[in-house]
């Protein structure tokens, strides 16, 4: 059973069209990925899921209808990291992740336990300002306040990006562990295709606002085109 | 862009015809009322330089206007070193007073940006008022300066009200024309492009400090001369001439004309003038709609009247009638150039 | 330097009228720091709000409610009409440029004062105030119990508010809507009540600043005209952005102003407020954030 299914989706900025058309699904706990270079319109997809950029098409979470309104999204269980992790820098790492529970009551305190069993270096700087710390541990409070909500569906936008590897195999290893105990569903946008099919089942490439391939993992790497433009080998 | 020339020349020429010829159909009442608009719009061209061609906000406008309107009565009264100027005489005196002024305010203005300057020029269009009662041996006090009634010059057989008329739109369109010239000019163009980005235009060359401090000196002696013909035309100034709502009604004015249409600036100082003198008759409009009846001279119906238009003006209308304006003729002249 | 004479007692007692005053301001300042935080507006109808919804206790109390039964009344009322206000009025320019919105909260600060002067017309009224106007002594300072009252009164309100900003999911949520409107959709804050509670919150702060300072100078619409120049001042002292800031600033020019006012023989009365304006201007030249104002820390 599908997760999310977005069918004939087109966005836009202004009067520019971003997406054509693209269609895709997610199915229940499966990882799915988006390749594609820059400007192909990986990260719009996520956006006109979340509903924070002007899209027309069929969206449907969950049998229903996705809202159009960010917060109403958020409260039907899909939490979003975008670009730049939208960290809240003037608030402590303690209150970004109470707020990453803000849609719902109770277990708190049980759900960051977890994320600092996971990230054990937001713990110890709990009560320090967002802004302060570095890249690495910001994407890491991004995922934990994520994390918080126990979304239905993560929507990831690069998490690789500027971050040392060691920090990436810690960030993908967290993400694994998440999507194994809570059954939740990821679509992750990376640059880094190799990255991306090596923990995501299916994947789907995206050229210009429009979905040109897609298919399992090892079908992909078994593509030679996308092996040449997009892995690099 | 199209070329706005000629509809501005002759919205130019138009005005310039109106204002030579409106005297012989008005009463002598309406001239002098006429010529305080004019000096609403003197005062409305110089917020236009600083507001809506520099960006800077100035909540205190009418502080400048009553510098040259005190100027003018000191200078014309008490005379400098005992030597009375004639009235006509003290106008650019109080421009230039009032725009020295300007640019030492214009100096801490470099360091605040939009709100704090709102705040700080607010402050001193509500501490200006004080001044004059605290160094009373020099202003006056609470009871001000009378000056002469101001006479035509030269023998012209003209009434006080028509002379002050014709001295006031006189003025304002040679302002007009220069605050026009100035705004096409380099000049112009360097407060443009600070009002649209500072980072751009420091990037550009253009030196914040020299032209966002000259701004407030310009707009600033606009004002000067506007408060000196002020106090000319009521023969006396007192801190009441010029209160401290003044500044917010320019800034009325400016908001309804348009921030950045010189032209349309003689529309937001009619409605100053108007909803200031006749809040009663827009009171008895608002009476016509149903379920409604306002006592026209109760007071409070002024600010209240006030307080409605620029809501509604700003809510509906963000650009000013000259952004109406604007808007219509760019329909109409699309409309000509394009062939369907 | 034209000095005046000088006792400690007296020096107590104008220190004492000068946290009076700065507790004041203080709440308004605070009040402006809230909707500044939340939709980078700066009110210029706080006043008016506050001696519109002053005037509404007035007419209760003279319908026969005592001060504390109207009390919550003209909060709630205070309430409605702010969030009433941002969802009319702001909301519907919340993209405009900076001079539109000030332009409009001029616009209501004219429209609620010529309301007041229609509804309860001009003229100064006597407003009773909860607490008694008798002195009582305190370590051999007089001091009258209202100053005392006020006071304990707005550090109450701050105490409240403080709680309610760091330990409430509510509190929270309007702070993250302050910071990061993106960040707070997709948390699933919901912005738009968030910005509409700010302006609530702000006109209660108001409010009860108003019906604390009415006894002291007379109830009349332009009573809080001034006042509201000083909590700008207060509010751009401390940093526009820092509730904190906005008290501690509060205070400080309350006291700075009146002993200012008492003992400097050549400001008075009549030239405080240039002198506080001057001492804004300096500080902004100074330090541009204000006391408290954040250097922003962000690592990317």
């Amino acid at each position: 059973m599908s997760r999310l299914e977005l069918r004939n989706v087109e966005a836009r900025y202004g009067p520019v069209k971003v997406l054509h058309g693209v269609s895709l699904t997610v199915g229940d706990g499966e990882l799915v990925a988006v390749l594609g270079a820059n400007g192909a319109g990986k990260t719009t997809t996520l956006r006109a899921i979340s509903g924070t950029v002007r899209r027309s098409g069929d969206l449907v979470f969950d049998g229903k209808a996705l809202s159009r309104r960010t917060e109403v999204t958020a409260r039907a269980g899909i939490a979003h990291v975008p670009e730049g992790r939208g960290t809240f820098s003037d608030l402590s790492v303690w209150e970004n992740l109470r707020l990453g529970a803000y849609t719902r009551r109770g277990g708190i305190k049980e759900d960051a336990q977890r994320v600092f069993s996971f990230f054990p270096r937001l713990e110890a700087r709990r009560n320090q300002q967002a802004g302060t710390l570095s890249g690495g541990e910001q994407q890491m409070l991004a995922l934990g306040r994520a994390m918080m909500a126990r979304p239905k569906l993560l929507l990831l936008d690069e998490p690789s990006l500027g971050l040392a590897p060691i920090v990436v195999t810690e960030i993908f290893g967290a993400l694994e562990r998440m999507k194994g105990e809570d059954g939740m569903s990821v679509l992750v946008v990376e640059q880094n295709a190799n990255l991306a099919l090596a923990h995501a089942a299916r994947a789907y490439v995206l050229e210009v606002g429009n979905v040109v391939v897609d298919g399992t993992s090892d079908e992909l790497r078994a593509n030679e085109s996308i092996r040449k433009s997009y892995l690099g080998y | 862009m199209r070329a706005r020339l000629w509809p501005e020349l002759s919205a130019f020429a138009a005005v310039a015809v109106v204002v030579a010829l409106l005297p012989r159909f008005v009463s002598d009442f309406r001239a002098r009322e006429l010529a305080i608009v004019g000096m609403y719009f003197i005062a409305l061209l110089g917020l236009s330089i600083l507001t809506g061609f520099n960006g800077q906000i100035s909540l205190g406008h009418g502080a400048f206007m009553a510098i040259g309107g005190y100027t003018t009565a000191i200078l014309s009264v008490d005379g400098f070193f005992g030597h009375q100027l004639r009235d006509l005489w003290t106008i650019p005196i109080a421009g230039l007073v009032a725009g020295i002024a300007g640019l030492v305010v214009g100096i801490p203005a470099l360091r605040l940006s939009g709100l704090y300057l709102a705040l700080i020029t607010f402050g001193i269009a509500v501490s200006f008022p004080q001044l004059p009662k605290e160094f009373d041996h020099f202003f006056g006090g609470t009871t001000g300066k009378i000056l002469d009634l101001a006479k035509p010059p030269f023998g012209l057989g003209t009434t006080t009200n028509n002379w002050i008329y014709y001295l006031t739109w006189g003025i304002a369109l040679v302002l007009l024309v220069a605050a026009w010239l100035l705004v096409r000019g380099k000049t112009g163009r360097a407060f443009k492009a600070i009002r649209d980005s500072e980072v751009a235009a420091v990037s550009a060359g253009i030196s914040l400090p020299r032209y966002k401090t000259l701004a407030f000196g310009i707009s600033a002696f606009y004002a000067g001369v506007a408060g000196s013909l002020y106090a000319i035309a009521n023969a006396y100034v007192n801190p009441d001439v010029f209160p401290i709502i003044l500044s917010v009604y320019l800034v009325v004015g400016l908001a309804v004309g348009g921030l950045d249409s010189l032209f349309g600036m003689i529309a937001g100082a009619a409605l100053i003038y108007f909803l200031q003198n006749h809040a009663d008759t827009v009171a008895r409009w608002i009476n016509h709609l149903p379920a409604l009846s306002l006592d026209p001279k109760q007071p409070g119906i002024p600010s209240v009247v006030f307080g409605i238009v620029l809501i509604v003006v700003m809510v509906l209308l963000p650009t000013g009638a000259g952004g109406l304006v604007r808007k219509l003729f760019g329909l109409l002249t699309s409309r000509l150039y394009t062939r369907s | 330097m034209l000095l005046a004479a000088f006792t400690w007692t007296e020096f107590a007692q104008q220190l004492a009228a000068g946290i009076r005053e700065g507790a004041i301001y203080a709440g308004l300042a605070l009040a402006i720091v809230i909707i500044y935080r939340s939709t980078r507006v700066i009110n210029f109808a706080q006043g008016e709000m506050a001696t519109f919804t002053t005037f509404i206790a007035w007419s209760l109390m003279n319908q026969g409610l005592s001060f504390w039964a109207a009390f919550p009344i003209v909060l709630a009322i205070a309430f409605t009409g702010g969030v009433a206000i941002e969802r009319v009025l702001i909301r519907p320019v919340e993209n405009a440029p900076v001079l539109t919105i000030v332009i409009i909260t001029l616009g209501l600060a004219l429209l609620l004062n010529g309301l007041m002067s229609m509804i309860w017309g001009g003229g100064n009224r006597q407003f009773h105030g909860p607490f008694s106007t008798r002195t009582i002594d305190v370590g051999g300072v007089p001091v009258s119990v209202q100053d005392i009252g006020i006071v304990v009164v707005s550090i109450l309100l701050v105490v409240l508010l403080g709680f309610f900003f760091r330990f409430t999911k509510v509190g929270l949520g309007m702070r993250a809507a302050a910071v990061n409107r993106d960040s707070s959709r997709l948390a699933g804050v919901r912005v738009g009540w968030m910005l509409a509670l700010g302006w609530g919150i702000a006109a209660v702060l108001g409010a009860v600043a108003g019906m604390m300072i009415a006894p002291v100078v007379f109830l009349d619409p332009n009573m809080m005209q001034t006042i509201l120049l000083y909590a700008f001042a207060a509010a751009v002292l401390g940093g526009l952005d820092s509730p904190v800031g906005a008290v501690v600033g509060g205070i400080l020019l309350g006291v700075t102003i009146t002993l200012l006012g008492r003992y400097v023989g050549f400001i008075g009365s009549t030239l405080k407020l240039p002198a506080a304006l001057l001492l804004i201007l300096v500080l902004l030249l100074l330090r541009p954030g204000g006391l408290f104002g954040r250097v922003t820390v962000r690592r990317v």
